[in-house]
């Protein structure tokens, strides 16, 4: 069965989805991320879906999933680079992804969670606002 | 006397052109400065000709006879014509009433004996004549539906211009009611414009929204939403005290939105929120 | 079309997505139809125990348009007005599938009888 990648890139973990997701792939992912996460103790995960072409609610749902179980060990989730005509259908959908932070693209994406991780270690008033733009 | 109407039609093609043409110039409204006499007496000529050409004594109490395709065609050509020219609907009515006009004066003079017999002509031609009418009204009206639909277009593409006020501040003024078309148009040009420009705010300023109900505030929601999974900030600038008003009054939450009053202060708060100072330049007194 | 596992919904959003394109659909509102491909090939997978689907493309006056049908023999919907509500799911999900697909199209229609199964056919114009 095919699998999405995860890569390793310092103390993040950086996943690209190339192909068209189906549900069990979704679910695979889902589960590898979070053995991962826990595996090498990550402190962000970047999910690049650039090249998706459709997100619908249950895919919705498994990047909320995502967000959520890498909360728990720790780890900030920020999903990048969603095409505007997915995001439209999202907000159609009614699915506008709460919980997740989001990016315009890598780069951003990598800024945006080193600055998360920072001042959680820094140990300063940690900083709620999830849409506020780097 | 017996009388062939197709073929006495046919022999005084030139007096009906005439008589028509005649008819058209004596119209009081004529429009001089939209269409030239000799494209009148070309158009004139035109329909004419493949009007008698065609007719015979079979399709004379037939309206719907496949002979008169080139004749309705030609119609079709000049109706839609006059439509985009700016021609009313009375004038390009005359048009064509002209010519029926002119037919109707010529039987008279030609036919002078037996009055049955003008009398059943006149009612045939009559009957082909109000047909061609009506043909001639509905490519009229379609000829200016394809322009209110061209104009609609425009419309909508001008009024959605997404401008780069900053490096990575983007503003977007809506100008008229956003319905879930425009909504749809304003999402797609702002969000491939982020895309574009790797923008991180977007200012959308509504000082051009005449009223907010709870639709128009639902498509403004959603567009920040939208414009958030990207993964910018979106800003609402530009309320004026009424709208503020009957948003609270309508009881629309929009805490989760940045709201600003002007797109002065949304500007302001885009350059605190990518750490940007402006500042005035103090005149630097020759210090080389 | 049949769908009847989870990875058969790749080729048929694709198929759908090819319709689509033909008739000159706009980048978002593909999407958009895509989408709701997606989220009725599923409810037809996880509750109707797969089933057919059709994929056409329709003409009404200057507009064309995708119509796709959902055909499934499932244990079929008692109440359509609740399963057409945001929120309510009968399975573990977000219950957003039939209400967010109902929104990313132009015309919705869902017939169902319980015991017998439950046919879907929606449309989505290139203009609209």
């Amino acid at each position: 069965m095919e699998k999405i990648p995860i890569l390793k890139m310092g103390p993040f973990l950086l996943v690209t989805i190339q192909v068209d997701l189906y549900d069990r792939l979704a679910l695979s992912l889902e589960a590898d991320l979070v053995q991962m996460v826990n595996k090498t103790n990550a402190k962000g995960v970047l999910i690049d879906i650039s090249a998706v072409s459709i997100v619908d609610s249950f895919m919705g749902r498994i990047f909320g999933n995502i967000a959520g179980m890498c909360k728990i060990l720790d780890a900030e989730t920020v999903v990048v680079g969603m095409q505007p005509a997915v995001a439209i259908t999202l907000i159609e959908l009614g699915l506008p992804l709460t919980g997740v932070h989001t990016a315009l693209d890598v780069e951003k994406g990598m800024k945006l969670l080193t600055e998360k991780v920072n001042i959680d270690t820094d140990g300063d008033e940690p900083e709620d606002d999830d849409n506020n733009p780097v | 006397m017996e009388y062939n109407i197709p073929k006495l039609l046919q022999k005084k093609r030139k007096t009906i052109i005439e008589l028509w043409i005649k008819n058209q110039l004596s119209e009081a409204g004529l429009r001089e400065e939209l269409i030239s006499n000799e494209e009148i007496r070309q158009q004139s000529e035109e329909l004419v000709d493949s009007f008698v050409s065609n007719l015979t004594n079979e399709n004379i109490n037939d309206v719907y006879s496949t002979d008169f395709e080139g004749v309705i065609e030609i119609l079709s050509g000049i109706s839609i014509t006059r439509a985009r020219q700016g021609f009313t609907p009375r004038e390009t009515g005359a048009f064509i009433f002209g010519l029926k006009e002119a037919l109707l004066q010529l039987l008279q003079q030609e036919i002078k004996d037996d009055k049955e017999v003008l009398y059943n002509a006149t009612l045939q031609l009559n009957r082909l004549l109000d047909s061609f009418s009506i043909v001639t009204f509905e490519t009229f009206i379609k000829g200016r539906e394809e322009v209110i639909l061209r104009q609609t277009d425009e419309i909508t593409e001008i009024s959605t211009p997404v401008i780069r006020v900053w490096d990575g501040i983007l503003a977007l003024p809506i100008i008229g009611t956003l319905d879930s078309a425009r909504t749809q148009v304003v999402m797609e040009n702002l969000l491939q414009e982020i895309v574009e420009t790797g923008s991180s705010i977007a200012i959308l300023d509504i000082s051009g929204v005449p009223a907010v109900d709870s639709l128009v505030a639902q498509h403004l929601i959603k567009t920040v939403s939208a414009t958030r999974l990207m993964g910018a900030e979106c800003i609402i600038s530009g309320i004026r005290p009424e709208i503020a008003q009957t948003i609270v009054h309508l009881g629309i939450d929009l805490s989760n939105i940045i709201t600003k009053a002007t797109l002065a202060s949304a500007l302001k708060f885009s350059f605190q929120s990518l750490k940007l100072e402006v500042k005035k330049v103090q005149s630097v007194k020759a210090v080389v | 079309m049949r769908i009847f596992n989870d990875q058969d919904v790749v080729p048929f959003r694709n198929r759908v997505k090819e319709c689509a394109v033909r008739i000159k659909m706009g980048l978002v509102n593909q999407t958009k139809l895509i989408t709701a491909a997606s989220e009725l090939g599923r409810n037809m997978l996880k509750y109707g125990k797969g089933g057919e689907t059709l994929i056409e493309i329709v003409t009404r006056g200057r507009d064309n348009g995708v119509r796709l049908t959902f055909k499934d023999n499932g244990p079929g919907i008692a109440d359509i007005s609740l399963a057409m509500k945001d929120g309510y799911s009968t399975g573990r999900s977000l219950g957003l599938g039939l209400p967010g697909a109902r929104r990313l199209v132009n015309e919705f229609d869902i017939k169902s009888e319980p015991g017998k199964g439950t046919t879907i056919v929606v449309i989505k114009w290139a203009n609209g």
